[in-house]
């Protein structure tokens, strides 16, 4: 459903993403792992032109883009098969939790008002927020944040959902609720591309698991394959260094 | 010295209330005027528009960096002798025109950094549920940016209200022009500019007042 062919991206001439290439199922669920500054944000935002790749084609259901290329209706249209997370949560300071999630049925779906509210309300229940609708982010806690971060991303419909590092900024007491929601998103079959730290998250919820290093994909497998049996030398060195804080449950 | 003629100063209150409309009409024409220039020049420099970045440069540069009263006796004096069309222009319109012209430069730098000062990456989150750049501006960005501008820019609007007595050396019987031939007339210089500084001074105090509202209202979404 999602193809990603050749994708290259360079930061004053150093190639931060060296030539993706990469294949989404719709339902799969891709958790991408590896060192900092391997360039998996940068993925992540190449494929909704948050940053311009320079070179590459990415193919989602029937539009295809090609990187170098890309005009304004195509990045427009790109942009609305796929949700975004962040990892600062990045909600609109001047809208409560309600109107965060409604605001893009409005503004870009153009949905009457009543209706999107209601459809927002909905989505609040589901993430366990109904009592935070008239509630602005500032009086909300980062667990929270993150959460009607995740309802906007649920609310546009997207083809897939790009989580980057969504719980990395959260106090520790507060990342447990938000992976459960995305456990929750995960048992609903929702095509999502998740880069994170979490590995008990990508050993549990993952299809398949990507390391990445130095801008290339360098090992990807079912988690069970790639957390017990790696074979690039690079992955089992980045995995003994992360394992040793986080130990993974070996059965899954 | 005589004691304070506190009768005088009673009644001639009245008397300057009679001006106190132009006034306050030169200053919110100026106001919504500098305002819409301002914005636009803000948003000239945040967007880098290549070629008009260069002159809204200039433009800010010279009427920030002269006095308001030199740019008022150049639209009113010295323009009408170069240019034919301007000899028409009268003492009300070249005062607006001066403080639009004036404020915006100011107000075009405050708005600009208020512009700026929005975290970026509400910016990008309105980006990736497909928002244009005119959608997140309107929806996101510039509610955010007044609620930050808004005590700058009612100081620039009380310090303009009170730059509107500069219209008096144009000729114009506005607050402060009547307050001039008032005491000429009855030589007591003292009580009238005292009753007329005391008018501009409740005028400000209102505004503040006001500005307290509005500001208690847009930060209504920031309270912890």
């Amino acid at each position: 459903m999602i193809n990603v062919r050749h994708l290259i991206k360079r930061f004053d001439g150093n190639a931060v993403l060296d030539g993706i290439d990469l294949s989404i199922e719709q339902g799969e669920i891709i958790v991408v792992i590896g060192p900092s500054g391997t360039g998996k944000s940068t993925l992540l935002r190449c494929l909704n032109f948050l940053e311009k790749p320079d070179e590459g084609h990415i193919t989602i259901g029937d539009l295809s883009v090609d990187a170098a290329h890309a005009r304004r209706d195509e990045i427009l249209a790109l942009r609305r098969r796929t949700a975004f997370v962040f990892q600062n949560y990045a909600l609109f300071a001047n809208k409560t939790a309600l109107e965060n999630i409604a605001e893009g049925l409005i503004v870009v779906n153009r949905w009457p008002k009543k209706i999107a509210h209601s459809r927002a309300h909905e989505i609040l229940t589901s993430i366990g927020l109904a009592d935070k609708a008239d509630a602005y982010p500032a009086s909300l806690s980062g667990g929270q944040q993150q959460r009607v971060g995740i309802g906007r991303a649920m609310a546009a419909q997207a083809d897939v959902i790009l989580f980057d590092e969504p719980t990395s900024s959260l106090d520790p007491e507060w990342v447990e609720e938000v992976l459960a929601l995305m456990k929750q998103l995960a048992t609903e079959r929702q095509t999502m591309l998740v880069v994170t730290h979490e590995m008990s998250f990508a050993q549990d919820v993952a299809d398949r698991v990507i390391f990445m290093e130095g801008g290339r994909i360098v090992e990807q497998g079912p988690p069970s394959q790639l957390f017990q049996a790696p074979e690039d030398p690079r992955t089992r060195d980045f995995l003994r260094k992360v394992l040793v804080n986080q130990p993974i449950n070996p059965l899954g | 010295m005589n004691i304070l003629n506190i009768d005088y100063m009673v009644g001639l209150v009245p008397i300057l209330l009679r001006y106190l409309p132009l006034t306050l009409a030169m200053a919110f024409a100026g106001m919504v005027l500098a305002l819409a220039l301002a914005s636009a020049l803000a948003v000239i420099r945040v967007l880098r528009i290549p070629g008009l970045n260069g002159a809204t440069l200039l433009f800010i540069s010279f009427f920030r960096g002269t006095p308001l009263l030199v740019q008022l006796f150049l639209f009113y004096y010295g323009l009408p002798q170069v240019l034919a069309f301007l000899t028409q222009i009268n003492g009300v319109t070249a005062t607006i025109m001066g403080l639009t012209l004036h404020f915006a430069a100011y107000m075009a730098e405050s708005i600009r950094a208020a512009i700026i000062g929005v975290d970026r990456s509400q910016t990008e989150a309105a980006l990736s549920i497909g928002m244009t750049n005119g959608q997140l501006m309107r929806r996101i960005v510039l509610p955010q940016a007044t609620r930050v501008a808004v005590p700058t820019l009612m100081n620039y609007f009380i310090d303009m209200i009170k730059a509107t007595s500069l219209a008096f050396t144009l000729g114009v019987t506005e607050l402060m022009g009547a307050t001039q031939k008032e005491a000429a007339g009855s030589f007591l210089y003292f009580e009238a500019f005292v009753t007329v500084a005391l008018i501009y001074w409740m005028i400000v105090e209102g505004l503040a007042w006001l500005q307290r509202r509005l500001e208690t209202r847009l930060n209504e979404a920031y309270r912890r």
